[in-house]
């Protein structure tokens, strides 16, 4: 610790920062442009000139750039200071020159970082009437908009996309009064994580394009804290609502999970929610007629099925209260996970792995401290993006020591740059094709997942004798094994990633052997991802042994006519066949579900279910973290939480659920400590969802009925649709959006935490479920690889495509591609296929796009299934492709999109 | 009058010649990093080419595989690498302060009313390009340019008459 004095008041700091990390510590306000509390400083602005002085004496000090100097212990500055402030004030000046008068039809207005620094260092009035630079914009793709215009040349957008997010394709470019930050050419932005962009920029360059267009002020958004339900990791995000539909998704704090990021499925994947195919009404279908049912009636229904003999299929992009009602209404030994067998079989493979004393689960941010990292078999930017993100942090670990050697500050970002050059902690990535982390890995084996389990099982055996050695490893990769055996057992915390993605067992239990072998003292970093976003909330909740193919068998053998299925298209769980045989042998079929997809299709009564941005839920990542998502507004159709269809009106509300939930099902005893006490809050008042600028209330109906209705009530949450209330400031434990006087853009959340990056004041980071049991297990023994002459498939996932929901968003859907089979050039050749062929699978109907990628390993193929255009559980493992002869006609089932939006990096093309 | 082609983007790379490889070649050797090597590259496709096309930029790009937009960043920051046509010769025409109190305004206007060309402009026949400059180290013998790799001093009207015709002529 050190003690500083910033105008003649003394503070305890930590001489590792800086002097503009430490006054937003402090809770001071310093403007600030090029620091980000990411990624360090860079020390372009000038911004955040301080005085410095040299000791009492000293009166007439120097002029210092804050976020430049260390706070070393004594130091003396001031932020008041008249030279300091003028200082500040000319240089705000200087970068608004060019800057356009265009606030209000800007969409950064009233969240502007550039609007609240201007006001904070004086600067009121334009002096400069000269012609103002003006620049050309660019196409950035479906998500982004470009206004240069705007710019102040900060650098921060370049300094997150490229340094940050590792991505190529946006630049600094020319130099003076013309600098222009771009693509070289008009394109899509490529980066998965570009839409931070909008949040990183400090004004209105970089912008959501989806909400521009449909577009609202911040402070005229009705907001509350959510969950993201587009993967397994659970990033917190604000979605917010105007006249009944979502607008938009911003990033919420939280330093466990997602910090300040999201990537841009989280981001942009939401619009689902708007779409008019969205289920309003309860219904019969008899023979594709549909008859409106009321609520009385279908509790009618639901309750003379509940006496026969049900069973009921839960989902793991279903809440835990969805699934837990569902338990309740049809019994626990009749509640089924409803994943497909070998994901059900991985996920509790997974789960008894978490409660392994060997091993701990690493959180997001724990993820960015691992300094060595071997991925196996997991397409991490594709499944978990989010993860990615921090793997691309984790590789800085090696830059930060040396920096450290060499006394060079953390925060000290482009000497530390300079410093490491191409110097990365190890990561070694063992995929069956080339991955997006591919220019950061330090060892990138492309293989079959029957081989690279070998190559993992070898890996744990190198690390330590004990672990059990694999059979045959072809004997190319012996070096690899002992460099990457080496590397993860030198390191002081290394990490070993592997989930249920690639399908394949042995990955994971390899995974555990190699994290068993490194030993450390409080459990090696083992991260299990699992796809979905309560993919281990539903497994928590269901039966090992109540696999898919256990109830169809049940249905088959006829001993139950009655199914009620959760938010769950089977289509994606079982071989489309299969399916169709068991949902027909069904006398009563009750589905609830938020849109129509093949499984709605087949229910004799269909119930509407509300969106994640509609009800509270609760959701389990991957880490066994529990966390609270609430209902930002009302749906306004007849669509209601799930659960409520399988409860009882007397049975309470979400919370009693929850409270339920957390006492009788085993594993969730902490879900309860997630649930706000109302008591907390001041004079018991809720917190409320609109801001106290919220604008239009009494209009916004007026097209209906000039008398202003009643401002609807929630009887349930602590949180009401309203302005009214103790607006969740400062100390409240839930805050969907930041905000304090002078700070309206999201930099305001330095207001709100510990520390800069730190944990938030009475910070929410959710509940952990999972925890470790008493004895350690033991390591897998390595299976027998059989031979054979057929291509080996894996499946391939794509980050926008492979999750259901965010599929059916047309924002998304601009950047699907259609399912491809990615093929060795050799094997391609065998068989004719040209680059863009359409290929036949097996011996049945699949078509795919052809692929063929220089690093495929010959003998294998990488299957990516669309969404759901394939039926992936009826592709085998060793499986024939054909090119597909009349493949100009198509089949009808693609939906054109081709393979324009696909980026990988070893796309075979002619020479050039 | 001016002529701005503004080429369409490059959906192909060129194909560098023999002579453009075997001299990024050499560079390399001399660069610990592929990255170093972009702003030589540059410099020796323009030398044959006599400006850096979109399609020249992919092919360096690709040559050296670095991100085409890092290397547009550089292409774009220095002045000299010219990411439009430019003519035969190139007037590098300083503008800078000990020009400017000798008068190089007027003798910009001169090359305007003469050659039809202002900063950043193409001759109508291809022969001249004219670019400002902020010095070019000879200040007692302003105004200064330059046209292509020879420098003239101590210019006026007539001077720049003769410099014209000479290189038109050649």
């Amino acid at each position: 610790m050190a003690k500083i004095v910033i105008d003649g008041v003394s503070y305890e700091v930590n001489p590792d920062n800086n002097l503009l990390q430490e006054c937003l510590s402090q809770g001071l306000d310093l403007p600030y442009f090029c620091w980000h509390p990411c990624m360090g400083s860079a020390g372009a602005c000038r911004q955040c000139a301080v005085k410095q002085y040299r000791d009492e004496e000293d009166k007439d000090g120097i002029l210092v750039m804050a976020c430049m100097t260390p706070a070393s212990d004594g130091s003396i500055i001031s932020i008041e200071d008249d030279g300091a402030k003028s200082f500040r004030s000319s240089v705000i000046e200087s970068l608004m020159i060019s800057h356009p008068h265009d606030c209000p039809v800007c969409e950064e207005g009233g969240e502007c970082h550039l609007q609240d620094m201007t006001l904070m260092s004086g600067h009121n009035y334009r002096r400069y009437d000269k012609k103002k630079v003006t620049h050309l914009n660019q196409y950035l793709g479906p998500f982004i908009n470009h206004e240069m215009n705007r710019c102040i040349t900060c650098y921060r957008c370049v300094r997150y996309y490229d340094d940050y997010a590792g991505g190529t394709d946006l630049s600094a470019q020319a130099t003076h009064h013309h600098t222009y930050f771009g693509r070289h050419e008009d394109g899509v932005l490529e980066s998965e994580f570009s839409g931070n962009l909008v949040e990183v920029c400090p004004t209105g360059v970089f912008t959501d394009k989806s909400f521009s267009e449909n577009y609202t002020r911040k402070w005229d958004l009705q907001v509350a804290p959510s969950v993201c339900t587009g993967c397994a990791v659970g990033c917190n995000t604000t979605p917010g609502e105007r006249y009944g539909s979502l607008r938009r998704i911003v990033n919420r704090y939280n330093s466990e999970v997602n910090g300040y990021f999201l990537c841009d499925r989280g981001r942009f994947g939401f619009d689902y929610v708007n779409n008019d195919d969205r289920l309003k009404e309860a219904v019969k279908q008899i023979d594709g007629n549909e008859e409106v049912q009321s609520k009385e009636k279908i509790r009618e229904v639901l309750t003379e099925i509940a006496n026969g003999a049900t069973i009921g299929i839960g989902s793991p992009r279903a809440s835990n209260e969805a699934n837990f009602a569902l338990r309740c209404f049809v019994g626990d030994e009749n509640f089924y996970s409803g994943m497909s067998d070998s994901e059900h079989e991985l996920s509790q493979l997974v789960l008894g792995l978490n409660r392994d004393p060997s091993f701990q689960t690493p959180s997001v941010r724990e993820i960015e401290k691992a300094d060595a990292v071997i991925i196996l078999g997991e397409d991490v930017t594709n499944v978990a993006p989010r993860i990615a993100l921090a793997l691309r942090q984790s590789v800085r670990n090696k830059a930060l020591d040396l920096a450290k050697d060499c006394n060079i500050p953390a925060w000290q970002d482009a000497a530390v740059r300079e410093l490491a050059q191409h110097e990365r902690s190890p990561l070694c990535v063992l995929s069956s094709y080339v991955s997006r982390l591919d220019d950061i890995a330090s060892d990138s084996l492309i293989d079959s997942s029957a081989n690279l389990a070998n190559i993992a099982y070898a890996i744990a055996n190198k690390i330590v004798n004990s672990a059990p050695a694999a059979a045959d490893v072809a004997a190319e990769y012996n070096d690899v094994i002992d460099r990457v055996a080496q590397q993860l057992s030198a390191a002081k915390n290394p990490l070993v990633i592997a989930g249920t993605s690639s399908d394949n067992a042995d990955l994971i239990k390899a995974a555990a052997n190699i994290a068993r072998a490194l030993s450390k003292e409080n459990g090696t970093n083992l991260c299990l991802l699992v796809p979905e976003v309560n993919s281990l909330g539903v497994s928590l909740l269901s039966g090992t042994k109540n696999s898919l193919s256990s109830a169809f068998e049940r249905i088959q053998n006829g001993s139950v006519s009655s199914a009620i299925i959760v938010e769950n298209d089977l289509y994606r769980r079982a071989s489309h066949n299969e399916v169709d045989s068991v949902l027909d042998k069904l006398s009563n079929l009750v589905v609830i579900d938020q849109l129509p997809n093949a499984t709605t299709a087949k229910a004799n009564y269909l119930l509407p279910s509300t969106a994640f941005s509609e009800h509270e839920a609760t959701f389990v990542n991957y880490e066994g973290r529990a966390q609270l998502s609430f209902q930002v507004y009302r749906n306004q159709s007849n669509a209601q939480s799930a659960w409520r269809w399988l409860s009882d009106a007397e049975d309470g509300d979400v919370d009693a659920l929850v409270n339920r939930c957390a006492a009788e099902a085993k594993g969730f005893d902490k879900l309860g400590n997630l649930l706000p006490d109302p008591e907390e809050f001041i004079a018991g008042m809720k917190i409320p969802r609109q801001s106290h600028r919220y604008s239009g209330r009494t209009a916004m109906k007026a097209n209906l009925n000039v008398h202003e209705p009643k401002q609807e009530e929630d009887s349930e949450s602590v949180m009401s649709f309203s302005m009214e209330g103790i607006s969740s400031q400062k100390d409240a434990s839930i805050l969907a959006s930041s905000w304090s006087p002078q700070w309206n853009s999201n930099q305001s959340i330095s207001k709100f935490q510990e520390e800069v990056n730190g944990e938030l004041k009475q910070g929410h980071t959710g509940a952990m479920l999972i925890a470790r049991s008493e004895t350690a297990g033991s390591y897998f023994p390595p299976p027998t690889v059989e031979s054979t002459n057929k291509l080996q498939l894996a499946l391939a996932y794509q980050i926008f495509g492979s999750d259901e929901l965010s599929a059916q968003s047309a924002i998304i859907q601009e950047r699907m591609t259609d399912a491809y089979v990615s093929i060795a050039p050799v094997d391609a050749e065998a068989r004719d296929i040209k680059q863009g062929d359409m290929v036949e699978l097996g011996d049945f109907s699949a078509k795919a796009i052809a692929c063929i990628r220089s690093r495929i390993k010959p003998g294998t193929i990488a299957v990516y299934c669309g969404d759901n255009q394939i039926d992936s559980h009826a592709l085998a493992v060793n499986i024939g492709i054909l090119k597909f002869e009349d493949s100009n006609t198509g089949d009808g089932k693609g939906k054109g999109k081709g393979l324009s939006g696909l980026i990988v990096s070893d796309l075979l093309e002619e020479e050039y | 009058m001016s002529k701005n082609v503004i080429a369409s983007s490059a959906v192909r790379a060129r194909k560098l010649s023999a002579d453009e490889i075997a001299e990024i070649e050499h560079e390399m050797k001399l660069y610990p990093d592929k990255r170093a090597v972009g702003l030589e590259a540059l410099k020796i496709v323009q030398k044959h080419q006599g400006w850096v096309s979109d399609e020249s930029l992919l092919a360096i790009a690709k040559y050296l595989n670095i991100p085409i937009a890092d290397l547009e960043g550089v292409a774009t920051f220095f002045n000299l690498v010219y990411r439009h046509p430019v003519g035969k010769n190139v007037i590098l025409f300083c503008n800078s302060v000990s020009c400017w109190i000798m008068g190089c305004d007027g003798l910009r206007e001169h090359i305007k009313k003469e050659v039809g060309i202002d900063f950043g402009e193409t001759s109508e026949d291809d022969e001249f390009t004219m670019i400002p400059v902020p010095c070019l180290g000879d200040c007692d013998r302003a105004p200064v340019m330059m046209v292509g790799s020879d420098l003239h001093r101590n210019l006026t009207s007539e001077k720049i008459d003769q410099i014209i015709s000479r290189y038109r002529n050649k």
